[in-house]
Formats: C-alpha cells, structure tokens, sequence
C-alpha cells in the first residue's frame, strides 16, 4: 500500500529534483567541513545558513501548494503554522539554556525572571526534550489547523471570505504573542541560544547538520506531497478545486477532503518554522505579520502554483533575490516585491515552472505533429513514384 | 397538506408533496407534488423560470424547501440530507449546464466518478482493480468517448462534455438519475442517439430529464410532467400534454 503510493509519487521531475536535494544535503555540509577556508569550492559558515533559511521557506512554500495549488484554498495565515512550529522549536532552545541566562536560573528562561515569575508555566513542560518539543512544532500548527478547518469548511466558507479569516486568525496570534503575560517573551520573542541537542548552535558542524536536515525535510515533504497530489485522494482536490459542487454531488464529503489536505500543509508548515528558527537564532511575533503569510504566497506564484517544484524554486529566487536587494535597497524592496508579483501575475500566470512545462509540452507536441507529418509523407512517397 | 394519495409513497422511488420554497420573496417552487415509478423514465418540460432546476436542487440537497415532503424510496427523508450523503444513497444529478473536471483526462473523470469508498484514506491509498478498469472500459464504450479516455475533458467537445457527465453518472450506478437538459446544444444527430442513451439507461433505473426540446422528449415517448410558476401544470403523456390549453398558453404557444 505504502510502496504504490511512493512509486506513483516519483515522476522524472520529482526524482530529479529529490535527488538534488539530497545531493546538496552532503555536499554543502562536506564542502563547508572539509575544505579550507581559502579553498575556491569552500562555502562559509553564514551562506549554509542562509540557504537553510531558505529551504525552510521552500518548505513553507510547498505546503502551501498543496491548499492553495490543488485544493484552490488560498491561505492567508500559512506563516502562522510555521511561526508555530517555530515558537516549538525556540521552547526547546531556551530550556537549553540552563543556568547560562543572564540571570543563571537552571529552570526559568531569562524573560520570565525578568517578569518575576517564580514557576515555570505549565505550557513549557516537557519543552526540555527533543522529541516532545519537535512532536509538539508537527501537532500544535496540525491541531490549529484541524479546528479553523473543521468549522471553516464545514460552513462552506470559500473564496476571499476564507483568505480573510486566515489572515485574521495569523493577525490574532500576533497580537497574542505579544503579550507578555502569554509567556512567549512577548514582544523580543524567544533568542540567545546556546545549543541544540548538546551541540553548540554557533558551530560550523551544526550549522551543516541543520542545513542537511533541512534539505533532507524538503526532499523527503516533497515526496510525500507528491504522492498525496497523485493519489486518486489528489485527483479528487484538483475536482474541488475546479468543480466543487461536482465533487458533492460525486458523493465526496468536500470538507473532509479539504481538511485533510489543510492540517498536512500546516504540519509541514510548522516543521519548517522548526527548522528555520536554530539557523536564524531567534523567533519573535513578528514572524506572525499578516504581511509574512502574503509573501509565501508571492513565492508561490513567481514559481507556479500546482507545480510542487515551482514553489521550492520560486521560494528560493524571491528570497534570494530579496538578500540581494534588501543590501543594496532596503526601502525599495516591498515595492520590488509587489511589482514582481503583478508582472508574474500578467505576464506568467503558471509561474516560472508552470510556463516551463507549457513550453515543453507545446514543443514536444510540435514533434510529435511533425514526425506523424513526416510518416505520412513517406508513406504517400511510394505512389507518387509510380 | 395532501395533494397526492399517500398510498404512492411507499412504492415510489421519488415522492414529492407539497413542496414549497421561495428566494427573497419570490416563490420557485409553489407547493409542487409529483410521483416517480421505480423503473420510472419521466421527462419534465416547462417554461424558463418555471422551477426546474430548483426542484432538482432540492432533490439533491442542495436547496432546502420551505414547505413539504421529499422521499426518496418512500422512506428516506431527503430534506434532511446534505449532497454528499444523497448522492451515496443512489441520487446521481447531471447539471444544466456540462459540469465536468475540466483539468482531468476522461478516465480520470470516470475513475472519480466510480461509485467506490470516498474517504479521504481510501481514496489515499486507493488502487484501480482489473474490475474497476473494466467497468471504465464498458462506460467508456457506452458513451462512445472511448478513443478521447487520455485526453483532457477541457478539449471535449460541448457535446462530449454533455456525455462525459451522463457517463460520470452511470458510474455513479444510481438508482435514480436527474438530468438537466442533456442535449442543450446538441446536433440533431447527437440528439437522437442521446434519447437512445437515456431509454437504455432507463431499463434498469429510474430517470428523470428535463428539456426544452419538444422533437427529444417525443423520441423518448414516455410520460411528461410540464411545470409552470412552481407547480405541476399537467401531465400525462406527449400528445395530452401538448393538448392541454393551458400549456399551450403557458409554454408551448410562447
Ligand atoms: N438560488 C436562487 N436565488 C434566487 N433565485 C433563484 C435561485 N434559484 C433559482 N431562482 C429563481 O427561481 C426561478 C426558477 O428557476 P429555475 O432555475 O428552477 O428555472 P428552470 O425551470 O430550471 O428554468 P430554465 O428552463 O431556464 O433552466 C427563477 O426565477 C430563478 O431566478
Ligand atoms: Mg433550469
């Protein structure tokens, strides 16, 4: 069951790129940790940790494809699954930090002596190990999300209603965790890390291994998106997609189908908001900005929505570009951002892997209609001779 | 409220009586009743506006009535059904106009259309059998687009579309098929072999068409409903029908 489902997950792109995935996985870190600093093919430290951010955002990205490209549910609020994920991992992190905070209490972050706390609150229990806070970062955006979904669609909202619901529910998350009393750390978030697993943050080794995992997360989510998307089960989203009532009236339950799909992409979301907040070193409640959730969804887009491979590609181009821009310009670069997204939405509407796959597809038929072409012609050769 | 004798409930395959609903104020469907025969092949004719597709919509679950009673095998209570729940009891609808998936190849219509478990993790892991690919094979056959299966129903013809659906339908293997004007758009010839589709279908269920075009409901012979303004203005067969002064005031003399 399992294995059908992997195998008719891998077309040729989906190999190719998972492959490459992989491949980046041991290389970067390799080239990173073995060669010389003044070795031509050495890559430093800071720019493995700014392409881990940036599959971590190609990870955000993907999940977001699966509601948005082939359920047709377009999720303002994506960044808050993520944000949660993130605020589960940063839990982890400051209970690493032991007695080494400022104010050298082996229980309490350093916030929450500040704020004269004198227990650690309930809610950051079992934050101390691994497994329960990582479990936590995949179950807490995957519960939020289970609830907005179940009444959400099971009152038929649709459309730009739904969008403006999802951006209400990031926005009042923000403002949540903001609050000092929430014990989030409120406005400064949750920062100054030490270590993650017993090795220290800072380091080159967990810097690679972060990026590694990171890539590995990608390669291994795109799979099992793809699978999903190609199952009869993904068949049946594209129908709600393009025929909602067609779908009903098939005898499908619509909202069980879109909140299947809905709680996956968050959980996705939430294991790269975990994967992204030890390589930047800090998650605070402006990753909940109504503004974030936009930005994944431009991602999307410039690479092709539907695509799966588009919105890793296109999350990467964006984000790179924005480290680019943001150095030389930074006032200009909501405006660069903007402008990107009219122009792709004018003048490619798939995005950049949707408009690639259009051309292929044109050309090959093109062949195909000349190569018949050409067998007719020397079939009717014979008779012309005679 | 009793227009009908109660008596044709429990042996009927659709039972409507009474049924009444209104959208701000303006009233579609005027206490309407009307009996469907297990086996039944009834056509439904009428003006524009005069409820059709309303009373399929509330037939299906899609509108709830104001007022009445719907039965689906005189005893299952349709008003308290949603879409989903009466399409797997054995309801299967065509729409007015062709609704298929259009970003689909034709198998793949079919495939969903399947009347298999609709589940999210049986669908997940679903797996098509010799026996299901057989079935989209007969379908296939049946609506005569066996040499487009591969190709994206966006690329069908509109009559080919029109067909798809009826295809999607019988493999939906419904006890009771409503169709909205099949051949709307139609050519002549596609008409005729339309009709022919329909009476083969109608041998081992019921269905329900509704159309405007008199020549197809003659080809069909069978009996004919005729609404206006909500409710049944006559029916009985085609000749009687069209007989009837007031439809031909009402509809056919229009
Ligand atoms: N959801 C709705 N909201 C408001 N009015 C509606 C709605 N559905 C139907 N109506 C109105 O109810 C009346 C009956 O419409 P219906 O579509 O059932 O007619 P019909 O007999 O199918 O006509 P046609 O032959 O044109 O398809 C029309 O006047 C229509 O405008
Ligand atoms: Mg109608």
């Amino acid at each position: 069951m399992i294995t059908s489902f992997v195998l008719k997950a891998l077309d040729r792109n989906i190999v190719w790129v998972t492959a490459l995935l992989l491949v980046i996985a041991a290389l970067v870190p390799a080239l990173n940790l073995m060669t010389a600093p003044d070795h031509p093919l050495h890559i430093p430290t800071y720019i493995v940790s700014l392409f881990g951010k940036y599959l971590t955002y190609a990870l955000l990205a993907l999940a977001l494809d699966l509601v948005w490209g082939f359920c047709g549910i377009l999720s303002l609020g994506h960044a808050a699954f993520f944000a949660l994920g993130g605020y589960a991992m940063g839990m982890y992190l400051m209970r690493q930090i032991g007695a080494r905070g400022s104010y050298g209490n082996p229980l309490l972050p350093d916030f929450m002596v500040f704020l004269n706390w004198k227990e650690l609150p309930l809610f950051w229990h079992g934050f101390d190990m691994f497994w329960f806070a990582a479990l936590m970062a995949v179950l807490v955006p995957g519960l939020l999300a289970f609830v907005f979904g179940w009444f959400a669609f099971r009152s038929r909202v649709n459309g730009v209603y739904l969008s403006i619901i999802t951006q209400a529910m990031t926005f009042a998350l923000l403002l949540a965790f903001f609050r000092n009393d929430m014990g989030f750390g409120g406005n400064n978030g949750l920062t100054d890390f030490k270590d993650i697993l017993g090795y220290s943050i800072q380091s080159n080794g967990t810097r690679s291994a972060l990026f590694a995992a990171s890539a590995i997360a990608l390669a291994l989510s795109l799979v099992i998106t793809s699978g999903i998307v190609r199952s009869k089960y993904g068949k049946v989203l594209i129908g709600v997609r393009d025929a909602e009532s067609r779908t009903r009236f098939l005898g499908y339950r619509v909202e069980h189908m879109k909140l299947f799909a809905f709680t996956v992409s968050a959980m996705m979301a939430g294991v790269a908001g975990a994967l992204y907040v030890p390589q930047v070193g800090i998650i605070n409640p402006g990753e909940f900005e109504p503004a974030n959730s936009i930005e994944v969804v431009i991602w999307t887009a410039v690479g092709g929505r539907g695509t799966l491979i588009g919105p890793i590609v296109g999350a990467i181009l964006v984000n790179g570009g924005k480290s680019i821009f943001t150095a030389a310009f930074p006032e200009f670069w909501l405006f660069a951002l903007g402008g990107l997204f009219v122009l792709v939405t004018l003048f490619l509407p798939k995005g950049i892997v949707g408009t690639a796959r259009q051309v292929i597809e044109r050309r090959r038929d093109y062949h195909k209609a000349r190569q018949a072409e050409a067998a007719r012609a020397l079939a009717a050769e014979p008779q012309a001779a005679e | 409220m009793n227009t009908l004798a109660s008596n044709a409930k429990p042996t009927s395959i659709l039972y409507l009586d009474g049924v009444s609903v209104s959208f701000d104020g303006f009233k579609a469907l005027n206490s309407l009743s009307f009996v469907i025969e297990p086996g039944e092949l009834r056509a439904i004719i009428g003006p524009n506006g005069a409820g059709k597709t309303t009373m399929m919509d509330i037939i299906t679950g899609k509108t709830r009535p104001d007022e009445g009673e719907v039965f689906f095998k005189g005893a299952v209570d349709l008003t308290q059904k949603d879409e989903a729940e009466i399409a797997q009891l054995g309801i299967g609808r065509k729409f007015q106009k062709p609704t298929v998936f259009e970003s689909h190849t034709v198998w793949d219509n079919l495939e969903l259309a399947l009347n298999r478990k609709r589940g999210v993790f049986s669908t997940l892991f679903y797996r098509l059998t010799a026996e299901d690919k057989a079935r989209i094979e007969e379908i296939l056959s049946t609506v005569r687009l066996t040499n487009r299966k591969d190709d994206y129903a966006a690329n069908l013809s509109h009559g080919q579309k029109q067909w798809l659906e009826i295809g999607m339908l019988l493999a939906q293997e419904p006890e009771l098929l409503l169709v909205d004007e099949p051949v709307a758009g139609m050519t002549d010839a596609e008409t005729t072999e339309t009709a022919l589709l329909l009476k083969e279908i109608a041998k081992t269920r019921s269905v329900v068409v509704v159309e405007h075009d008199m020549g197809f409901i003659r080809d069909l012979g069978v009996k004919v409903t005729c609404l206006a303004e909500g409710s049944v203005l006559a029916e009985g067969s085609i000749d009687f029908v069209s007989a009837d002064p007031k439809v031909i005031e009402n509809y056919l003399g229009r």
